[in-house]
């Protein structure tokens, strides 16, 4: 497994002052698999994808990029996050940039793509949102949905091996979740490498390989959907999918 | 009313003391112009400084300000006309003002970024770090630009009140146009030279106070 990992994390923990979130995580995934990651809100398994592209740092353990420690000293953090993508609950757009700008910005600056050639880019990010023709538009005329799929056009036109979902659907009305998850569909089909905490429970079912459950700060359960989804070996598993299937 | 009229409208006076108060006029917009570009552009850099968060350099940063935040612009600048010979310098008061006015606009401006900054949502720094974006190019590319519109006005209503402060200068002999003005009214035993200083106030401010007003609208944007 670790050999062909993408990325590994092996022990990890996180603490904020004296609350330990996450208390020695370990998973690895390989290149073309989604992995989901499911629990009750305080769980930890947002700081857990956070800890994967250092926007939170760990406070022990390990977090391993093609084989490469990117705690170590001399690592250099920004050429290890232009390969790892990161989608946000909130979208965060750049509000004084037009989608377009949204996208190229990384490009032209991190990438040292010159400005045609990244709007080419962008364009064809775009495309693949299924929102080209609002290149030119500020994040505030577009709908939530749409952001959230510029957001998503902005981290693939970087080409990263893997991409982090922190939660994409949670800040949208219900009748745009599906344009996003249709993005996320396709991302999966054209073999991107993911790992996603949603509550979209159905998504987990039809485009996972794998199911984390994530529970006060531990990996308490994973498996293949159907197996997590129809039958959970661990009580808190249990506990948690009929208190979620509620609704 | 006459009495009103003859005092502070005195259309002889006026015309005799006009090119007077012209000249200080160009000597108030001079120093008001070099006060605001170097007030905004150093308040801006320490802003910049500070958000690195380097804790020695915060706390100098910190102490400057609140100094210069406190203390009367007038005081400041008696103190640099009168301290600065006995480091061996010879500034005018002209030179006194400008830089005495310049940290105090700093001061406040460097305020106004700093608030700015960190009210920025984390996010924004988190999407821009996450492409691989350094500290340095987000907050440039990311943070600034929002952080200019958001506080643009604030900073022209304090960037407009320490500009004013350039009459100040009257006290260390600078020959704006309040001096102008003063030294005017004394010669014609009359106060119209005034009336005049306060008319190329509002010349020179008013169309401020609307630029400024344009701007805010200019580069607002729905949140």
């Amino acid at each position: 497994m670790s050999n062909s990992a993408l990325l590994e994390v092996i022990n990890l923990r996180k603490s904020f002052g004296v609350l330990e979130v996450l208390k020695g995580v370990n998973f690895a995934i390989s290149p073309q698999e989604l992995v989901f990651i499911i629990g009750p809100s305080g769980s930890g398994k947002s700081t857990m994808l956070r800890c994967c592209n250092f926007l939170e740092e760990p406070t022990g353990g390990s977090v391993l990029f093609k084989g490469q420690e990117i705690s170590k000293p001399g690592v250099d953090i920004d050429t290890i996050r232009q390969h790892i993508g990161m989608v946000f609950q909130s979208f965060n757009l750049y509000p004084h940039m037009t989608a377009l700008q949204n996208i190229t910005l990384a490009l032209r600056k991190v990438k040292k793509i010159p400005t045609p050639e990244a709007q080419d880019r962008a364009i064809h990010a775009l495309e693949q949102v299924g929102l080209a023709e609002k290149y030119a538009s500020h994040p505030n005329q577009l709908s939530g949905g749409q952001q959230q799929r510029v957001a998503i056009a902005r981290s693939i036109a970087m080409e990263p091996d893997v991409m982090l979902f922190d939660e994409p659907t949670s800040a949208l009305d219900p009748e745009l979740v599906g344009g996003v998850l249709n993005v996320m569909h396709k991302l999966r089909n054209d073999g991107m490498t993911m790992i996603v905490v949603s509550h979209e429970m159905r998504f987990a079912q039809e485009a996972a390989d794998r199911v984390l459950f994530v529970d006060e700060g531990l990996i308490v359960e994973q498996n293949v959907p159907s197996e997590i989804f129809n039958n959970p070996q661990n009580q808190r598993t249990r506990e948690f999918l009929s208190r979620v299937s509620d609704h | 009313m006459d009495a009103f009229a003859e005092e502070f409208l005195n259309w002889e006076v006026m015309v005799r003391y006009f090119p007077d108060i012209v000249s200080g006029l160009w000597v108030t917009m001079y120093l008001a112009l070099m006060v605001i570009v170097t007030g905004l552009i150093l308040g801006l850099l320490l802003a910049v400084i500070r958000a690195f968060q380097i804790r020695p350099i915060n706390l100098l940063i910190i102490t400057f300000v609140d100094i210069f935040r406190s203390l009367p612009p007038l005081v400041i600048i008696i103190l640099f006309y009168f301290s600065i010979p006995m480091f061996g310098l010879h500034w005018s008061g002209f030179i006194c003002s400008w830089i005495a006015l310049s940290l105090v606009l700093a001061s406040f401006v460097e305020e106004i970024y700093w608030a700015g900054i960190t009210s920025v949502h984390r996010g924004q720094w988190e999407a821009a770090r996450s492409t691989g974006l350094n500290f340095f190019e987000t907050l440039i590319n990311v943070v600034l630009p929002q952080v200019i519109r958001m506080t643009i006005p604030p900073l022209t209503n304090r960037t407009i009140v320490i500009a004013k402060n350039t009459a100040l200068a009257s006290v260390v002999a600078v020959e704006e146009m309040l001096t102008v003005a003063q030294t005017s009214l004394a010669y014609a035993a009359n106060s119209s030279p005034l009336t005049l200083a306060a008319l190329g106030y509002l010349l020179m401010f008013l169309p401020l106070v609307i630029l400024s007003r344009f701007i805010e609208t200019r580069f607002a944007w729905k949140r």
